[in-house]
């Protein structure tokens, strides 16, 4: 077997005002022909206006083991959301 | 009602017409059998926008014609001296390599002469020629991005290429070389001079090839007759298997 | 991506009882597995296995129909087959995508279907021999792939779930157009609706298969219930199969080829004669009408395409390094 062409993350924008968004990866020797393919493979019926790609390993996630120490800190702070407040009756614009 | 203006105006479409059915029917072999599963996506693009211009130009060719032919008849009820083709398109898609080289030869024609047909005086050639400038943009990129990382890739790549490139450059004097169809219809401000075409094309790929390291072949011998209904032996087969329903069951609609 | 699926046990032998406690919960929550989450060893086996043979599928069933894509009768049809088509290799790239994300590079899977190790869908070792095949596909093969697949757009794992998904919308047309090719060719000349009638006669049977073995002796079953990879029997999607295929074989005005084919009037449902059950087995051990030539298009394009992929990587890799430079 011959070597491998790296694996490429492929994110589309499928309108202008959205961020782009994962869709899934794909293989291609560089760059330029990520963009080429994930064209071809990703937005063959009108997805996308925009098309970004990252190498794979390029990418660096949370360890999933960490993902409590990370995430739970910020689910005891409810005065972040305005529904924690009390809103008297008849009180607007707030 | 015939004229010799509104003959030539049909073979003119006709011959863009062919030039796409053709490189499509080629092309549509490669699915399911290319080097990567992507260039498999790739390759049914190209040759579904090219299927698409050709039926397009199809379309219209029955039309200026006035016979009552549709698309599928004139795809699929006229023999090889009635196929109006550049001799390059029909040739065999052998390797990778000369798929793409054939691919990039005629993508760049094709750049050029759609670019031209883009401003016709006949409303129906520009608006399809409009549209297929879009597709062959892509389908430029694509080729000629092809083939550079073949030339310029490894040494069998490149060995591989340029076999290819001295294979196929015999047919790329058709392109460049009108007849009294062309004339008239240059002069009528419907379709351009095939001639003025070959120093722009020259220019650009003398470039590519500089690139992808490739060497541009000296001048030789062209081959010619396709435009004229003269074609390679390799037609007939593309013609058979292509047309054989159709043909063996000639009152059939599918 | 995400390739750390090691274990990781942290020296604590409860820790992965923990783990797999939560990991049921989750599941039971139905709270989709994402790809860098722990889970157990033999989950994220089955569902390699399962979504790799998926994509395995829609490469190799490019070939049946590709085998006509040059044939195809008009232009139109021609577009259609060929979008089609490409199509599955998109399926099949979507579907290698997700399996991925368990930790496996597609060429890894790409050799052991080479290699005969992996398996893929046994319908695809069927011959294509006339055009009305290519309607009995459509109509039949991707009529039951669709029954099969939707389920799978809520299973448990979200790579998977997505592809499908996505896989499913694009399908839509798939069915109809073939069902639109049985259609013309069922009203067409009577040589045409006996071409139909033999693609439906030589179809049926493996469409049926699709489904795989019957529940009483399917190995996987009972454990993808549970991990939400399966979400119906191989036994209550076939007979959903069964159910709207007959009505619809009846409107075309052509015959199903099973003598003991009865509506049930108490179940509401049909009932289908015996399945052969050897033939597929057969079929999957390798002795099918078109395993070794099917395999071995494949074979043929991998190598064949072995120096344009070197070419490419090379290209990249002195561009890489002259930039850098």
């Amino acid at each position: 077997m011959s070597e491998s062409w790296p694996q490429w993350e492929i994110f589309v924008r499928s309108e202008a005002g959205l961020a782009h968004k994962h869709v899934g990866s794909l293989h291609a020797a560089d760059a330029r022909m990520a963009l080429e393919n994930a064209r071809d493979l990703y937005t063959r019926r009108n997805e996308g206006v925009s098309i970004w790609v990252v190498e794979s390993t390029d990418v660096h996630a949370i360890d999933p083991s960490e993902a409590e120490a990370f995430f739970e800190p910020s689910q005891d702070k409810q005065y972040r959301h305005p529904t924690f407040y009390h809103v008297p009756d008849g009180v607007k614009h707030l | 009602m015939t004229t010799p203006f509104l003959d030539a105006r049909a073979q003119y479409v006709l011959r863009l017409a062919d030039n796409a059915l053709v490189l499509a029917q080629r092309l549509c072999a490669w699915i399911g059998h290319a080097p990567v599963m992507e260039e498999d996506v790739a390759l049914a693009n190209v040759s579904l926008d090219l299927l698409g211009q050709a039926r397009l130009w199809l379309a219209y060719a029955g039309e200026l014609e006035g016979a009552g032919r549709d698309e599928d008849a004139l795809a699929y009820h006229r023999d090889v001296r009635e196929f109006r083709n550049v001799l390059l398109v029909e040739r065999p898609n052998g390797d990778f390599a000369a798929t793409t080289v054939r691919g990039y030869l005629y993508d760049l024609w094709a750049h050029f002469a759609l670019s031209e047909l883009a401003r016709s005086k006949d409303d129906r050639i520009a608006g399809i020629a409009q549209k297929a400038l879009k597709e062959n943009a892509y389908h430029l990129r694509r080729s000629e991005d092809w083939l550079v990382r073949l030339g310029d890739g490894t040494q069998e790549s490149r060995e591989r290429t340029q076999r290819a490139v001295n294979d196929l450059w015999r047919y790329t004097g058709e392109l460049f070389l009108g007849d009294d169809v062309d004339a008239l219809m240059q002069s009528r401000g419907i379709g351009f001079s095939p001639e003025a075409l070959l120093d722009p094309w020259l220019e650009r790929v003398r470039e590519s090839f500089s690139t992808a390291t490739l060497e541009v072949p000296a001048d030789a011998w062209m081959q010619r007759g396709g435009k004229q209904g003269v074609h390679t032996e390799a037609l007939g087969y593309v013609l058979a298997e292509m047309q054989v329903l159709p043909r063996a069951m000639p009152e059939a609609t599918w | 991506m995400y390739t750390q699926m090691s274990d990781g046990i942290d020296g604590n032998p409860n820790a992965a009882d923990e783990r797999e406690g939560a990991f049921n919960a989750r599941l039971d929550r139905a709270v989709k597995i994402e790809s860098p989450d722990w889970m157990p060893e033999a989950y994220r086996k089955t569902l390699l296995r399962q979504i790799s043979q998926h994509a395995h599928s829609e490469i190799v069933g490019m070939l049946p129909e590709g085998n006509w894509i040059t044939r195809a009768p008009s232009l139109q049809r021609k577009a259609i087959l060929l979008a089609k088509v490409q199509d599955e290799a998109g399926h099949g790239l979507y579907l290698y995508s997700a399996a991925e994300t368990l930790g496996t590079p597609r060429d890894e899977m790409v050799a052991a279907l080479h290699s005969g190790k992996a398996k893929y869908s046994s319908i695809f070792n069927y011959p294509t021999l006339a055009w009305a095949d290519v309607g009995a596909i459509g109509w039949l093969v991707d009529g039951a792939a669709i029954i099969n697949q939707i389920p799978i757009t809520r299973c448990s794992y979200g790579p998977y779930a997505r592809a499908m998904v996505r896989i499913c919308k694009e399908e839509s047309f798939h069915q109809r157009q073939g069902f639109d090719i049985m259609w013309t060719l069922a009203h067409g000349t009577p040589e045409q609706h006996a071409m139909a009638q033999d693609a439906l006669d030589r179809w049926w049977w493996p469409a049926v298969m699709m489904f795989g073995p019957p529940d009483s002796e399917s190995v996987h079953n009972e454990q993808s219930l549970r991990w939400k990879i399966k979400l119906f029997t191989n036994d209550e999607l076939r007979q959903k199969f069964v159910d709207q295929v007959v009505p619809q074989s009846e409107r075309l005005g052509l015959k199903i080829p099973d003598p003991d084919l009865r509506w049930n009037e108490a179940t509401q449902h049909y009932e289908i004669g015996q399945v052969d059950w050897d033939e597929f087995y057969r079929v999957i051990r390798g002795d099918g009408p078109c395993n070794r030539e099917r395999l071995q298009a494949r074979i043929d394009a991998w190598d064949e395409g072995t120096w344009v992929r070197d070419a490419a990587a090379e290209y990249a890799r002195k561009h890489a390094a002259r930039s850098v430079a």
